[in-house]
């Protein structure tokens, strides 16, 4: 990668003729200046206006977000202040608005569909960074894999509501609990499915970034295969497969269309986890197009803004710990 | 003693492979699982009515996808025409300048839309699109495809602007030290050498991205909302592919279940040709050097 200097980079290469260093300018941005000293200058300064409003353009966005979640969120913000978090009533009608069943909603599912991927999605880390790095088996998960991941929402609530409601409203039957077969099970089963190709393509990155030479040091003190995942791998790698798992949680968190359809849509804290209940995402999803009162509307945006916050600190927090990993293994 | 103990670790060796893969092939099989269903139920909805027709009242039997399909055509083209412009450039800015504190800060801030709920962008939508364009219409609050398509486009800036960055950055720099050197300003050399040597990357970016938003539904619901009459004019609300498989999903009447089924099948169909156009054409026009 040295080799790929932009021509931006300010760090001078040396010139490969060094025989006609009179002509071979030190770096590209000298060469630059003297190629385009009249004409092109104006258009080279334009170029690099456009360049550089490209990149500003992203941060104006994710920061009007910001600003527009707010903004918006100001009338509840103000009307509830932090009580708004631990209210338990969510009454449209009669103007009473607590977000607390739907925190409640959105960490359960997300954790439990956590916790179900977990054993899936290591499994197939370790598949993919090293047992199976090549060949047709390992193209085949791979790219099945990879297909789920691009499997839309909506398409996982449809299978979800015609094959895992049924199976779990056979299950409720069969344990003598309500049959509403959705719920926040069913939920977060298919939340778990959905979130596996994410956390495992990111596990199998971090595995495939541990040194060689640790591995063979390990075998060669007679060590098995798995002795060598278990003991060497994983440790190695750990906070980055911690952090693929972190990025997984915001992924569930987040997720709105499939839990939609699953969760069944009850304003109330679930009473175990086969009840109906109601995440943040869900009820955003659900009420932000009726709801007619300012303050209705408001607290339904302030969710919003507890969502993105959440995600994005998430967001951070992974992909730092990813790319720390990264620069350091490759380099 | 010793060889118990190795026959164990031997054993756990052998056990820990098996657990690794039956683990693995469960977690993959639900693609087969939702494939082989949906083409299972949604082929039997398939035939000419189905894609020439809108939907049908209530309660009454038949009606196809025609609205969604023309729906989500219109999303699609307008998400692409407002992200890919604006992700080029981006992704050109990055790849060009690697070390500026700028891009340090953008990089995070493609990684933040791309972590975004799909829902909070939805509400964005709504907020950026919708009611301005309300207010410039004149009319009430009017939910459009316009609206959609550019919130669309929030979600696929940051798949084509990495695709971009990163395809830019492995062009060589020899590529880019022959056209300066031949008194090529640097503009030109972005434009008539770097991007075009980049194609086949920054294609392949811009059709994963129309795989990724093809099948969004939660922006669409503030946005697009949805219609049960046929529209194609970009002002007014319209229905989409994914937006008809929820709402048919939830209905109650086992007829729109069909339509849904059918309509899941034409949506997943797309997608993964697309994808695997991606995979088998696009990357294979790539310059190699």
């Amino acid at each position: 990668m040295a080799e790929f200097h932009s021509l931006n980079s300010a760090d001078a290469r040396p010139a490969e003729n060094k025989g006609g260093a009179e002509q071979a300018p030190p770096s590209f941005k000298a060469a630059r200046g003297r190629v385009g000293r009249t004409r092109g200058r104006i258009g080279e300064i334009l170029f690099k206006i456009l360049l550089t409003g490209g990149g500003f353009v992203v941060l104006v966005i994710v920061a009007g977000i910001l600003l527009s979640l707010i903004v918006n969120s100001v009338p509840s913000l103000a009307a509830f202040g932090p009580a708004f978090l631990a209210g338990t009533t969510w009454n449209p009608s009669g103007g009473e608005f607590g977000a607390l069943p739907f925190i409640v909603g959105t960490i359960l599912t997300a954790f439990l569909a956590l916790f179900f991927s977990l054993p899936f999605s290591l499994s197939l880390s370790v598949l993919l960074g090293e047992y199976f790095r090549k060949g047709p088996f390992a193209a085949l998960i791979r790219t099945m894999m990879e297909l789920l991941a691009g499997i839309p929402s909506v398409i996982y609530g449809l299978a979800g509501t015609f094959f895992i409601v049924p199976l779990i409203q056979a299950l409720e039957m069969g344990i003598g609990f309500v049959p509403y077969g959705v719920g926040i099970i069913s939920a977060s089963i298919v939340l778990a499915v959905m979130i596996i190709p994410y956390s495992a393509s990111l596990g199998k990155e971090v595995l495939e970034l541990v040194p060689e030479e640790l591995k063979e040091g390990a075998y060669s003190l007679g060590a098995t295969r798995t002795e060598v995942v278990t003991r060497i791998m994983v440790p190695y790698s750990f906070s980055g497969i911690i952090a693929g798992i972190t990025l997984a949680l915001g992924r569930a968190l987040g997720e709105t269309i499939a839990v939609t359809m699953l969760i069944g849509n009850m304003n109330a804290i679930p009473e175990n986890l086969f009840a109906p209940g109601q995440t943040i995402a869900s009820l955003i999803a659900n009420e932000f197009n009726e709801a007619g009162a300012d303050l209705h509307r408001a607290s339904l945006l302030e969710l919003g803004l507890i969502l993105f916050v959440i995600t994005a600190l998430i967001t951070i927090l992974g992909k730092y710990v990813i790319r720390k990993m990264s620069v350091g293994g490759s380099s | 003693m010793r060889d118990a103990n190795l026959v164990i670790r031997n054993g756990v060796n052998v056990g820990f492979k098996a657990v690794i893969i039956v683990f693995s092939v469960a977690a993959v099989l639900p693609l087969a699982f939702i494939l082989g269903f949906i083409a299972f139920q949604g082929i039997s909805a398939l035939n000419l009515d189905f894609f020439i027709h809108g939907s049908k009242p209530t309660g009454e039997v038949g009606g196809g996808i025609l609205n969604a399909l023309v729906g989500s055509g219109l999303l699609i083209l307008i998400a692409s025409l407002a992200a890919v412009p604006v992700s080029v450039v981006t992704g050109v800015y990055l790849a060009e300048n690697r070390t500026s504190k700028l891009a340090f800060f953008v990089r995070w801030a493609v990684d933040l839309i791309q972590g975004m709920p799909s829902i909070v962008l939805g509400l964005i939508g709504y907020a950026w699109f919708v009611l301005p364009i309300a207010r410039a219409t004149g009319s009430g609050v009017t939910f459009s495809i316009l609206a959609g398509g550019l919130t669309l486009a929030l979600m696929m800036l940051p798949i084509i602007i990495k695709s971009t960055e990163e395809t830019v950055r492995l062009i060589p720099v020899s590529l880019k030290e022959a056209s300066i050197a031949l008194g090529v300003p640097y503009w030109r050399t972005i434009l008539s050498v770097v991007l075009p040597a980049s194609l086949s990357g920054i294609v392949s970016g811009v059709l994963i991205a129309v795989g990724r938003i093809a099948g969004e539904t939660a922006p669409l619901l503030f946005t697009v909302f949805g219609n049960y009459y046929f529209n194609a004019d970009i002002l007014k609300p319209s229905d989409a592919m994914p937006l008809l498989i929820f709402n048919y999903t939830m209905s109650p009447y086992d007829d729109l279940h069909r339509i849904a089924w059918g309509a899941a099948f034409v949506l997943v169909a797309f997608i993964l040709i697309l994808n695997i156009f991606v995979r088998l054409v696009v990357r294979r026009w790539k310059i190699r050097f």
